[in-house]
């Protein structure tokens, strides 16, 4: 029972994880319907922009809060992919709104290899290990929960909130929900549409780095190839969840996590990937709309 | 904006000032921490960082001075010509082509079956080594990968990410069962396509709902799963070291190409000991394979079921009430795109001698989807165009030592071959969105055959 258990908060972490990725992905989906394939990428980015702020603060400032440089890590990736991400949607992907369907994912593809081998030239294709920033664990009977578990579960759990009050209560995220409905009729009625796209992009970046940087923070190690397996997964979360549906993406990025810890310790580690990606399979292919998604209605 | 562009430009000018320093502070902060800064492990195996502003400052220049030019130069040409095109009113299509235009496929089918000796003749049997092997093979190999997805994306309008699968199977086929039973390449030939094809339908008729980006993560998971399971099923595949010493290919089992055997060819011949004939072989078996996807495309097309193929990407639903069978239709392109691919994967088995998983990532079939759309979908010949730009291009970039002359001794080309081929993706994509052949050739048609501008069709969401 306490394994179960140990798994299961194992299993809940790498979930935030992959939720905070899928939510990305949801909502470029859900707004212009594109695979946003380069938003595994995003989160790599994230990632490497919190180990240099790491490597610069710790060098300047030796004994710096561990909070303090977390925040600066988080903040610096958030700016930094947000502007990556409006940057890419400005070249790559505008242009392409409207031309036809495949356009744009051959483009996110294209931007997907450019990234990781721009990071690949740029830093080197060695793993990048930083020393462990947060050590702390508490013993809870025989279960151990470590610090920075229950720091991704609540910064995940705070961001959620946070999204979810903009989406649902601001005049930004009713916005996003007119041009997600109908792109046409909420410009007609004023909404300004490239602005909340590009928005969009800059929001789903800014989760996939404070993403990538917690996972820098879980994991010690950064990788340019970073972004694939991840941002895969946490694709299939988004779709698992109800592609297009918010809190699906957190459901399905909760699952994926849980579905690949317990998998591992029970059956088999080399294997935990096959499972992840027959469960896509399946359930698309029983419940194509996933979880929590509205079903699509195709008229003539 | 029209007048402004049709006087002397001063607004324009001072737009692109403005344009080109908005796209410079806003690099500068985005190459700041990845470019600016450079991490990497000192002696003591820990990370630490140095600074690269040189470098930033070209980044940041570069980005300038690209978008100055492209707003103030670039883009009112590009309008301007685009103006008087559409106000001499001649459309593309409908001018006369020259002799060239006209011959063009009968000039590059000669020219390819007298390449091998071409390159003899100029550059003698050891540098052919390099041309006939790293180039033509190469090429010809993604070639026929991409006609093979062609099938399935270009004329069924099934989006597949996952077509490497059945390059591994064809593969994976051939090398198991070389060495486990010793079986000949040209009985194995076909049976890695049969294989290939059987995976398609068993990983067709479970998608056969799913339409659009659906199907294409559905793929890409099913070609995550079999690579991942030739990792993993060691006993069989032997995992990530892969299968080495496969047999060669033997001429029709005429002449073996293997050294000290006694129908060795070059022995058999009286030539002097060399690898490239193997390789000028292979060349023409790849060649061959590759006309035999294309006469079977083409004449797949002109058969009620390519036309139901094409039907079925233009429109799933008016197909469906005109009584066309969706399910046969999608298993068949499925299955003989992926026939297609698993001979090309028994070809790469027997021309590398080694197979690994490390063959069959997602990147091959973003590369080989890449190609296809790049090429313009459906187009033969804008797709072999796409795959020697494409994959020639990343092959030359191997060659330009001359590079290091300019940029130091440590600069080393092959790192930014995928960098470019990304980027190429890109730009290619965002000039021609429609590939570089993006016509039709209707197969159906009223009076005359004529091509249609791809502005006037329709993809389906299938």
């Amino acid at each position: 029972m306490e394994y179960f258990i140990q798994q299961l908060i194992n299993g809940l972490t790498l979930g935030s994880i992959y939720g905070l990725v899928a939510i990305g992905y949801t909502m470029v989906y859900g707004i212009i319907g594109m695979i946003n394939f380069a938003h595994g990428d995003i989160f790599m980015l994230g990632g490497f922009a919190a180990l240099i702020v790491f490597l610069i603060a710790t060098s300047f400032f030796a004994g710096i809060p561990v909070a303090l440089l977390l925040l600066l890590m988080l903040l610096v990736g958030m700016l930094m992919t947000g502007l990556w991400n409006w940057t890419i949607e400005r070249v790559a992907y505008r242009p392409l709104r409207g031309s036809f369907r495949l356009a744009p994912l051959i483009t996110a593809i294209g931007m997907s290899i450019v990234l990781s081998n721009f990071i690949q030239v740029t830093q080197g294709p060695r793993n990048k290990p930083i020393p462990p920033m947060v050590t702390d664990v508490f013993h809870l009977g025989a279960i151990t929960v470590s610090l920075k578990q229950v720091l991704i579960v609540v910064i995940t759990a705070v961001l959620l909130f946070a999204f979810w009050y903009i989406v649902n209560k601001t005049p930004l995220g009713r916005a996003q929900r007119a041009t997600e409905q109908d792109r046409k009729m909420a410009a007609l009625l004023g909404v300004d549409v490239d602005r909340t796209i590009s928005i969009t992009f800059i929001m789903g970046a800014a989760l996939a780095a404070v993403a990538g940087g917690m996972y820098l923070m879980y994991y010690g190690v950064a990788s340019f190839n970073d972004g694939f397996i991840p941002g895969v997964k946490a694709f299939t979360a988004a779709v698992l969840g109800g592609i297009g549906s918010l809190p699906g993406a957190v459901l399905g990025g909760l699952l994926i996590g849980l579905i690949e810890s317990l998998w591992s310790a029970y059956f088999s580690i080399a294997y935990k990937d096959v499972a992840t990606f027959a469960i896509l399979a399946f359930v698309l292919i029983f419940k194509p709309t996933g979880i929590l998604g509205r079903p699509e209605v195709e008229k003539v | 904006m029209t007048a402004s562009t049709e006087t002397g430009h001063p607004n324009v000018l001072a737009k692109a000032v403005r344009e080109g320093l908005f796209a410079g502070v806003i690099s500068f902060f985005m190459f700041l921490l990845f470019v600016g800064i450079e991490t990497y492990q000192d002696i003591n195996n820990a990370l630490v960082w140095r600074t690269r502003w040189g470098l930033l400052a070209i980044f940041v220049a570069v980005a300038a001075v690209g978008r100055f030019l492209t707003v103030g130069f670039i883009k009112p040409h590009l309008d301007q010509r685009k103006l008087a095109k559409a106000k001499s009113g001649v459309l593309e299509i409908s001018e006369s082509k020259s002799f060239f235009h006209r011959h063009f496929l009968k000039i590059a089918l000669i020219f390819l079956v007298l390449y091998p000796f071409l390159s003899l003749m100029i550059v003698g049997k050891q540098g052919s080594l390099k041309y006939v092997d790293n180039f033509g093979i190469q090429i010809l190999i993604y070639v026929m990968l991409a006609w093979g997805l062609n099938i399935v994306v270009g004329l069924a309008g099934l989006l597949d990410l996952g077509y490497v699968a059945f390059y591994a199977v064809g593969a994976y086929s051939y090398a198991l069962l070389s060495s486990y039973f010793g079986f000949s390449f040209w009985l194995l030939l076909p049976m890695s396509g049969i294989l290939a094809a059987l995976w398609g339908v068993i990983l067709g008729f479970p998608v056969l709902r799913l339409r659009g980006d659906y199907l294409a993560i559905v793929t890409l998971a099913f070609g995550e799963i079999i690579r991942l399971v030739l990792i993993n099923w060691t006993d069989v595949t032997k995992g990530t070291f892969g299968i080495s010493g496969i047999a060669k290919a033997s001429f029709f089992g005429i002449w073996s190409f293997d050294t000290g055997t006694a129908n060795n060819f070059v022995r058999a011949w009286g030539l002097s000991a060399s690898s490239v004939y193997y390789k000028v072989f292979l060349f023409y078996i790849i060649l061959a394979l590759c006309m035999l996807t294309a006469y079977v495309t083409i004449q797949l097309r002109r058969m009620p079921i390519g036309r139901a193929w094409e039907a079925l990407r233009e429109d799933e639903i008016a197909c469906r009430s005109l009584g066309i069978n969706t399910v046969t239709t999608k298993l068949t392109a499925f299955a003989t795109g992926a026939m297609f691919g698993g001979f090309a994967g028994a070809f790469f088995a027997t021309r590398q001698g080694f197979v690994s998983p490390e063959s069959f990532v997602f990147l091959e079939s973003a590369v080989i989807l890449a190609i296809v759309v790049l090429g313009g979908m459906g187009s033969l010949t804008g797709i072999a165009i796409a795959a020697m730009v494409m994959v020639g291009g990343t092959e030359v970039l191997r060659e330009m030592s001359f590079l290091k002359v300019v940029f130091g001794p440590d600069f080393t080309p092959e790192l930014y071959r995928m960098l470019l081929f990304g980027l190429a993706m890109i730009i290619v994509m965002l000039f021609k969105p429609r590939g570089f052949v993006g016509s039709r050739e209707p197969t159906a048609f009223l009076k005359e055959r004529r091509a249609v501008s791809g502005s006037f069709t329709k993809e389906g969401h299938g």
